[in-house]
């Protein structure tokens, strides 16, 4: 797809859907368009629908979290439209209490994908036939995609002898992680095994 | 009469049909299937979480994990972004290498789902002789890059290594012999009775089903919309390759069989003409900032060393942005929409995997269909649940 083509498809959204688009931009040869919450399922229905664009196909849903800004979420659309062989990428951003309207009305493909960034983020959708956790354990706990989720997790699973059963135990590592921030050679990093208060102290 | 009552049967997650590990709650009355709920996430291994906290080198052997079936495909989507976001153009002879790769990883997951759809309908013989082939295959990957499976041979910017020239003339050998096993295995299951019982007029999708579920691929060309990414937005150097796409029709199982045999055949096609052409030249950009310095130019050059200690600690550095690439990988669309805030490090890395949409049509797919049906359904939906699971 060229980039004239791309400035051609942009010019026209932005003025069919002047109202509800907030900013757009061609980068990388990708079209991106800027949206809010409230207008996100007029915005894909029209774009499937309209006979000029019939972006038919939802390739995936992408949430982002961004723990350190006001708007700490953000969702990315992706749309292919086979007959007129275009990408789009539509993105919307949001609070972390903010409900976001379930598209598995115009795409049914949409269902997973919802349930995925509910279970990886937390991200509640209204609407939704069936918002269930779908990748992690059964019972599990936690949003393991957020920034602050930490890399190794909480809980670890083995099978116990004892108990002839597998059983859930907090993570133990016999090492921390250690996560080197190669950028800034000269700051050292901090990675010494903590030595708990109580082990200390019977040492001495 | 008794009146029935509906009942619900648990399929897998250790089951021989469920390939991988397929947990499907079905409802059934009778022997036809109500409702399938499939539960997934039982090979769930976080690689999104994972490759948050690795650099752009260190991220891609997990993507050899996904589709372990045909692992280059999947390198080659990650490759194909970070050199969008660093605007680094691949030396020509890469591409064909990578092109080379992939058709080979296109073989080997479609002689995999082929033979095995064939086991789950009732024909063992298909998928010994097709094994066979796979071994010979894995082994080409394994004298590239020194594995059989996880081959982590691509690299930004290029490959990892040359290929032996010895190497070269067993697969263009292989070239010449493979078609014959294609006609063997279609000898055995095209116009098998039974084969064709199982599959014909089984698990149907229209055109707009397909396109509503997110379908890509052959579950998309058996429906018959001729979409293929390697024709409608080329990457490397398939604009230059003579190939064709094969439809469907009906947009059955039996049509999607068909499909995968004759892209073997032009998987082929696209192999010999790579190895005619291959051309000579550097396999990984010259960027002495992205690509390591040959090993030779360690002992002698200071700027080598600095640079090759600053890439296997730091790593290369990507520009901020993001961007979404996809190849046609055998199951689909794979796609990977990356990231960057600038660091060493993916800030976000999603991953579209085709079988996770694929999948999610399970239960749309065999409503209505007798319990009998559920395997030759799955077994044409080509899931491996690596790249599902992520």
């Amino acid at each position: 797809m060229s980039n004239q083509n791309l400035n051609k498809v942009e010019k026209l959204i932005n003025s069919e859907l002047s109202n509800k688009i907030y900013g757009s931009e061609i980068k990388f040869e990708e079209l991106l368009f800027k949206t809010s919450v409230n207008e996100i399922i007029e915005v894909i229905k029209f774009l499937k629908l309209d006979e000029r664009f019939k972006f038919k196909q939802l390739i995936d849903i992408a949430a982002i979290d961004y723990p350190n800004e006001e708007k700490r979420f953000e969702m990315v659309y992706l749309l292919l439209s086979i007959e007129n062989n275009t990408r789009l990428k539509i993105s919307i951003k949001f609070e972390s209490n903010e409900k976001i309207p379930s598209l598995v009305k115009i795409f049914p493909s949409a269902n997973w994908m919802e349930r995925e960034i509910f279970d990886m983020y937390g991200i509640k959708f209204t609407n939704h036939p069936d918002l269930r956790r779908i990748l992690t354990d059964y019972n599990f706990k936690g949003h393991p995609l957020r920034k602050d989720f930490p890399l190794t997790g909480f809980n670890e699973v083995r099978y116990s002898e004892k108990e002839k059963k597998v059983i859930y135990e907090p993570v133990k590592l016999e090492q921390n992680y250690r996560n080197f921030d190669f950028s800034s050679p000269w700051e050292g990093t901090n990675y010494l095994k903590e030595v708990k208060e109580s082990k200390k102290n019977e040492k001495i | 009469m008794k009146k029935s009552k509906s009942m619900t049967l648990n399929f897998g997650p250790q089951h021989p049909a469920a390939h991988g590990v397929l947990r499907l709650i079905l409802e059934l009355e009778g022997e036809i299937v109500e409702k399938a709920d499939p539960h997934i996430g039982l090979l769930h291994r976080g690689t999104e979480k994972l490759i948050e906290n690795k650099t752009y080198t260190q991220a891609l052997p997990y993507f050899d994990r996904l589709d372990y079936v045909a692992p280059m495909n999947q390198e080659h989507a990650f490759a194909l972004a970070t050199e969008k976001l660093l605007k680094i153009e691949v030396p020509i002879r890469a591409k064909y290498i990578r092109v080379i790769f992939c058709e080979i990883g296109r073989i080997l997951s479609h002689i995999l789902n082929v033979t095995t759809q064939a086991l789950d309908v009732g024909a063992l013989t298909p998928s010994l002789w097709g094994f066979e082939e796979r071994e010979t295959l894995m082994t080409f990957y394994e004298r590239a890059s020194g594995s059989r499976l996880h081959a982590n041979y691509f690299r930004t910017g290029g490959v990892h290594k040359d290929l032996p020239t010895k190497l070269i003339d067993d697969i263009s050998k292989f070239c010449e012999t493979f078609p014959k096993i294609i006609n063997d295995l279609e000898d055995l299951l095209t116009e098998n009775r039974i084969f064709k019982q199982r599959n014909v007029d089984i698990g149907l999708v229209s055109k707009k089903d397909a396109l509503d579920h997110s379908f890509t691929g052959v579950m998309l060309r058996g429906s018959g919309i001729p979409w293929d990414l390697r024709k409608s937005q080329p990457y490397e150097c398939y604009q230059d390759l003579d190939f064709k796409i094969p439809v469907g029709k009906n947009g059955d199982c039996y049509d999607r069989y068909l499909c995968r045999i004759e892209e073997m055949r032009e998987s082929v096609k696209i192999i010999k003409q790579c190895i005619k052409n291959l051309p000579k030249g550097p396999i990984k950009t010259v960027d002495g900032k992205i690509s390591p310095p040959k090993r030779d130019d360690l002992k002698q050059s200071m700027e080598a060393l600095i640079h090759h200690f600053k890439l296997f600690t730091e790593g290369f550095r990507v520009p901020a942005g993001n961007v979404y690439s996809a190849v046609e990988a055998p199951k689909g669309e794979f796609g990977v929409y990356l990231i960057s805030d600038g660091s060493n490090r993916p800030y976000r890395c999603k991953i579209r995997a085709p079988g996770f949409s694929h999948l999610q049509a399970m239960d749309f797919l065999i409503k209505g269909h007798m319990l009998a049906d559920v395997p030759a359904v799955l077994g044409s939906l080509d899931i491996v649940f690596g790249e599902v699971d992520r």
